[in-house]
């Protein structure tokens, strides 16, 4: 069953055209790379679907429901989460509540409920604080949970920043540029890493990412974006042997 | 003498405060210096005048009501004259519109009721308390602690609670706000009527207080406050608190050693020397840009 779909989306800035007719179908519990050279389009189309820009053309289908025109938040409600090429944490709240404010989003009871303090939201608060702590666990940042995001080291950053998406159980989660600034080692963990939150979670895991090794290692499709067409699609071997890909993107004799 | 003056500034003090922390959880949030707050605090009085004057209200029940009414007046400002321009326009568009639905709300006020001067009828008993050689009067009493309650009400709520966690987030990135799933709109809606009720009360206990009510009187106390949340730092809500208290108590000394006519001079030179040792006023954080 296809998670996501996109029918024909072009995104116009002002005569520019940054997405032109981008067809792509993402399924169920893969992991779907997209690639291309800086300025194809990849964090456009990231932010198209999640709501930010609302695409001057086509369709955006998550889980059979047309979200084109859907409200940012709620996109993100529906359970899409993600993250960012260069990181954006709220930097002065502790790492904890980086994390609660994204189950905030989802949880029952509204804000102003919540000023009320009844037991019924005390004991919701109750599990999203441990269900915080559980995602902390998972990235290894149980022991940080009272600092600053501010102070955290770069790479603890980014797996803050996946935890705090992960606070909104989305079932798809969008990864944009997740090795960005790590060395081999990191990248390894981090491979394993995403591998393991897509069983454990059961989720569906679209990432941009420069890092060829990596999007090939893990991805099990990959789309080529270039000028803001898609000029490939398929598994990473075939990725790898396409001609135009390679003339385009990888380079000749690459 | 000094600690008498020192208490007539508190007094002075406190109620700026709760004005400029309308404009500095605004600032926080949007960035925008909303001009119609002064505004705000001005109907905030007249709300309870009237309340007070042909209801019967008593001094806190018009103060809640008024507290009421200015939040929806808020949030009414906000749909109608800031949202439809958010992310689509300039800020200093918002900014322009702010500065029209101050002349809007101000001429408005001026047609109804008139330019005179309102007093409040006596809604609060004569009396004074003595405290060593001060002497208090109930009016100092009742604005000193219903400000210090709201002040310790606000930090708790902006600390503590789930909307203050997502006030708080807004305010450090709006964009990823949104992909939290937070409804900003909501959050900023709800920004507006919390700093909206703030200046209500203080238009209410002014009012009492110094027993004038008029339709420009948003204009001058709008202006000082802003120049405490600024002194204090904008966006920073114990630089508010801190920046309106210390604005009051300067203007007090400087009306009491120096000359009343220096009064605005003082605390407008006072926020211009603030700003020349720390530019990113007392409680305000450092900005580096990355170059």
């Amino acid at each position: 069953m296809p998670v996501l779909t996109l029918e024909g989306i072009s995104q116009e800035f002002g005569g520019l055209r940054a997405l032109d007719g981008v067809n792509m179908v993402v399924e169920e519990g893969e992991i779907f790379g997209i690639i291309g050279p800086n300025g194809a389009g990849k964090t456009t189309l990231f932010n198209i679907i999640t709501g930010i820009y609302v695409p001057s053309e086509g369709d955006l289908i998550f889980k059979e429901r047309r979200i084109n025109r859907m409200a940012t938040h709620n996109i993100a409600r529906l359970g899409i989460g993600r993250t960012f090429q260069n990181i954006r944490l709220f930097n002065k709240l502790s790492v904890l509540d980086n994390v609660r404010v994204g189950s905030h989003g989802i949880s029952r009871s509204g804000f102003f409920k919540s000023l009320l303090g009844l037991p019924s939201m005390l004991r919701e608060e109750k599990e999203i604080k441990s269900r915080a702590e559980e995602l902390l666990e998972l990235v290894g940042l149980y022991d940080k949970k009272m600092e600053y995001a501010d102070n955290l080291a770069y790479g603890e950053q980014r797996r803050l920043e996946i935890a705090r998406a992960l606070a909104l159980k989305p079932s798809l989660l969008l990864l944009d540029e997740p090795a960005a600034g790590m060395n081999s080692g990191e990248k390894v963990e981090l491979m394993k890493f995403i591998e393991q939150i897509r069983q454990e979670m059961k989720l569906t895991i679209l990432l941009v990412e420069h890092d060829m090794s990596l999007v090939m290692t893990i991805c099990e499709r990959i789309a080529v974006l270039d000028y803001g067409r898609k000029i490939a699609e398929g598994p990473p071997e075939e990725i790898k042997n396409d001609e135009r890909v390679i003339q385009s993107y990888l380079g000749v004799g690459a | 003498m000094f600690w008498e003056q020192l208490l007539n500034g508190l007094t002075l003090g406190s109620t700026y405060a709760l004005i400029a922390l309308g404009y500095t959880m605004v600032y926080g949030i949007v960035q925008l210096i909303n001009f119609a707050h002064g505004e705000i605090y001005m109907f905030g009085a007249f709300a309870g005048l009237i309340l007070v004057s042909f209801f019967g209200f008593n001094l806190i029940a018009a103060m809640l009501a008024a507290m009421l009414f200015c939040m929806l007046l808020g949030i009414l400002v906000e749909r109608i004259a800031y949202r439809p321009l958010r992310g689509k326009s300039s800020r200093l568009s918002a900014l322009i519109s702010a500065i029209g639905v101050s002349i809007f709300l101000s001429t408005l006020m001026a047609l109804m009721a008139g330019t005179n001067t309102h007093r409040y009828p006596e809604v609060i008993a004569h009396q004074s308390y003595h405290l060593g050689s001060l002497d208090l009067s109930l009016m100092q009493i009742l604005i000193l602690a219903v400000s210090a309650l709201l002040m310790i009400g606000l930090q708790f709520m902006v600390q503590k609670t789930r909307i203050g966690k997502a006030m708080r987030a807004c305010s450090q990135d709006l964009d990823a706000s949104y992909l939290m799933g937070i409804n900003v709109n909501r959050v900023i809606s709800f920004t507006f009527a919390v700093g909206s009720a703030l200046a209500a009360a203080g238009g209410v206990m002014v009012g009492v207080y110094y027993n004038a009510v008029w339709p420009y009187m948003g204009m001058m106390a709008g202006l000082k406050a802003f120049a405490a949340a600024v002194m204090g730092g904008i966006g920073s809500i114990p630089g508010a608190m801190i920046g309106g208290l210390s604005l009051g108590i300067m203007e007090i000394m400087g009306v009491a050693y120096l000359s009343s006519s220096y009064k605005d001079a003082i605390a407008f030179g006072m926020l211009i020397l603030v700003l020349l040792i720390r530019p990113q006023g007392l409680m305000g954080q450092k900005i580096s840009k990355k170059v």
